[in-house]
């Protein structure tokens, strides 16, 4: 390791730092040994397992890939395989959304106007409420709709134009457009913070040189946003998978007490789940980094 | 019109601060501020709405009596007073302490050169993309076995020892924090003899007010607003009020030992603003230390 080797202080005192620093880490790894890293090599051991719950104790007969083949072929597996994919669109669609809904509120509220923070504290309101079974008590009741979507006829042109495999998600999109624009409040915060911290005198030396309000936010604003947007998206992605509600998770979870599937089958989908998830978000944060790239090339 | 006084009435109403700019601008703020609160604002006044005024169809925004029944009912469903207490229990207990122990390995991650800090670092990311679903299902068991399934425990334990909901935002908020902090005072306090402890506890958690009541305050929202975990780990004899509201059929059922198929929307409604106006009154005092929170911890510090 290059940490060992590399500061050539008094060896007694870096050795008693070390070891305070690593007593103040103690309740973490601890932790994390214990609630973590354990119960991830248990779930892998049970994703290949049958797992027995008797009233005395846990019986783990090892099966090999006989979980994961269930996933791929039976009833269960098809309908959390199913939600997977429902996911992977959800993303496709609810991210670009949030991401520029957010960073247009948060330009908005860069601006230099009066009750800033009275309007911060608007948009922000959303996140300190959104849990689970709110949310659903305001979709079910057809409060997250904006009421022009359903007078203007706006899903029915979507069932009418699309495939019913992808009408389904865009309806879905406008059906509960103000709870997904909900999602955006930390979002939000995130670009304000990076918004502020982009001179001022950049926009008055480009405005003297003749450009506009577009030309700004394009070339001096989007910019300086660009990292902030990768970390916006990984965090959308992830909010978005571990949303109580979304309902590839809840399959896990119903998996766990069914009686055909159980346990194992569950910890098997649950790292299905995992790889799926890996894979959206390698794919995305590969997308935004190859188009940094080209844009810096060009 | 002299040339001069035209300009100057083209710069007012078209400059960069111009007043078409400015209606434009707080039209805009406006307009979607309120499609924002579109749904909070539908629900209070549905909430206070009777039989009568729900199936009136002129009554669409403005009830025509203030009608506090349905408050009534869902304070008894969700048995308020005693469910507040247990969802206090499992949310405000877990906050304080994840707070607690996330600054202090934080702390260490920034002050202390520890050796493997990198695969520390590697490993707090993994908890944090790694989503609790894959790994819950062992520690289901494990607090089987342990005897604390079911029990506020299941909650507790994990955030004692810096495991518990997105712990790993917390650890990386506290050591951006911790990062910038003058070595100046850690070294004046240990020539005066202050030991490691005491500089931690004397100077750095003081000087870190501010991401600790910001931590403290989005780890509480957080936990209160969790219902996937807990409602694995706390079975179904221990709701919080957000389990209460999820199974607000069965519980209404109970409660009032009417079968009815569904409950009408004011009720539910009323049970919803029950529910969040213990965090609605958190946020309405400290709303500068959610939204500030984010700029002061340096979070977003590259």
């Amino acid at each position: 390791m290059p940490e060992m080797r590399a500061p050539k202080k008094p060896m007694k005192r870096e050795k008693r730092m070390n070891l305070v620093g690593w007593s103040m880490l103690l309740p973490w790894t601890i932790g994390f040994l214990v609630f973590t890293f354990y119960p991830i090599l248990t779930s892998f051991r049970y994703s290949l397992s049958d797992v027995d719950l008797d009233g005395a104790g846990i019986l783990v007969t090892f099966v090999g890939l006989a979980n994961y083949r269930a996933a791929f072929s039976s009833a269960a597996g098809f309908a959390f395989l199913q939600s997977v994919l429902d996911f992977a669109l959800e993303v496709l669609f609810k991210v670009p959304i949030i991401t520029v809904f957010a960073i247009i509120i948060a330009v908005l509220l860069n601006q230099k106007i009066k009750l800033r923070g009275f309007f911060r504290a608007i948009y922000f309101l959303p996140v300190i409420i959104a849990s689970g079974p709110v949310i659903t008590q305001l979709a079910n009741q057809g409060a997250a709709t904006i009421p022009l979507v359903e007078q203007m006829g706006i899903l029915d042109f979507i069932n009418a134009t699309f495939t019913p495999a992808l009408a389904r998600p865009i309806a879905g999109v406008f059906d509960e457009l103000i709870v997904i624009l909900w999602f955006s409040g930390v979002q939000i915060l995130l670009f304000i913070a990076s918004l502020q911290k982009i001179d001022r005198s950049v926009y008055e030396a480009a405005m003297i040189d003749g450009a506009g309000p577009w030309e700004s936010f394009w070339k001096i604003t989007m910019p300086a946003l660009q990292s902030m947007v990768r970390v916006s998206v990984i965090f959308t992605i992830i909010n978005l998978a571990t949303f109580s509600e979304n309902p590839a998770i809840q399959h896990i979870k119903n998996n766990m007490f069914a009686l055909e599937t159980g346990f194992g089958f569950s910890s098997a989908i649950a790292w299905i789940y995992f790889v799926a998830l890996a894979l959206i978000l390698g794919i995305v944060v590969g997308l935004l980094s190859a188009f940094a790239r080209k844009k810096a090339r060009t | 019109m002299d040339k001069n006084r035209k300009m100057k009435i083209r710069r007012f109403f078209l400059g960069k601060n111009g007043i078409i700019g400015k209606i434009v601008l707080y039209g805009l703020l406006m307009t979607i501020g309120f499609v924002y609160l579109f749904p909070l604002i539908k629900m209070f006044t549905t909430s206070i709405m009777d039989l009568s005024d729900l199936v009136n169809p002129v009554v669409e925004w403005i009830p025509t009596k203030l009608y506090l029944e349905n408050y009534r009912t869902g304070l008894i469903v969700l048995k308020y007073g005693q469910t507040l207490l247990f969802s206090l229990a499992v949310t405000l207990v877990p906050a304080l302490l994840q707070t607690a122990v996330t600054s202090l390995t934080g702390y260490a991650l920034a002050k202390f050169r520890v050796r493997g800090r990198r695969i520390v670092f590697g490993l707090i990311l993994l908890t944090y993309l790694l989503p609790q679903q894959v790994y819950m299902i062992p520690k289901f068991v494990l607090f089987d076995q342990l005897g604390i399934l079911k029990t506020a425990w299941s909650i507790i334990f994990p955030a004692t020892f810096g495991q518990g909901l997105s712990s790993a935002i917390f650890i990386l908020i506290f050591y951006q924090f911790f990062r910038i902090q003058p070595l100046a005072l850690d070294e004046s306090a240990e020539i005066d003899g202050a030991n490691p402890y005491q500089i931690f506890l004397r100077i750095g958690v003081p000087l870190a007010a501010p991401a600790y009541l910001s931590s403290f305050l989005f780890s509480f929202v957080w936990y209160w607003n969790e219902t996937y975990i807990s409602s694995l780990f706390l079975g179904t004899d221990l709701y919080t009020l957000q389990l209460k509201l999820f199974n607000f059929q069965s519980q209404f059922n109970l409660a009032t030992g009417i079968s009815q198929t569904v409950t009408n929307e004011a009720i539910r409604y009323a049970a919803t603003i029950l529910i969040i106006l213990p965090v609605l009154v958190v946020y309405a005092v400290m709303q500068k230390w959610f939204v500030e929170g984010i700029d002061k911890t340096g979070v977003t510090g590259e």
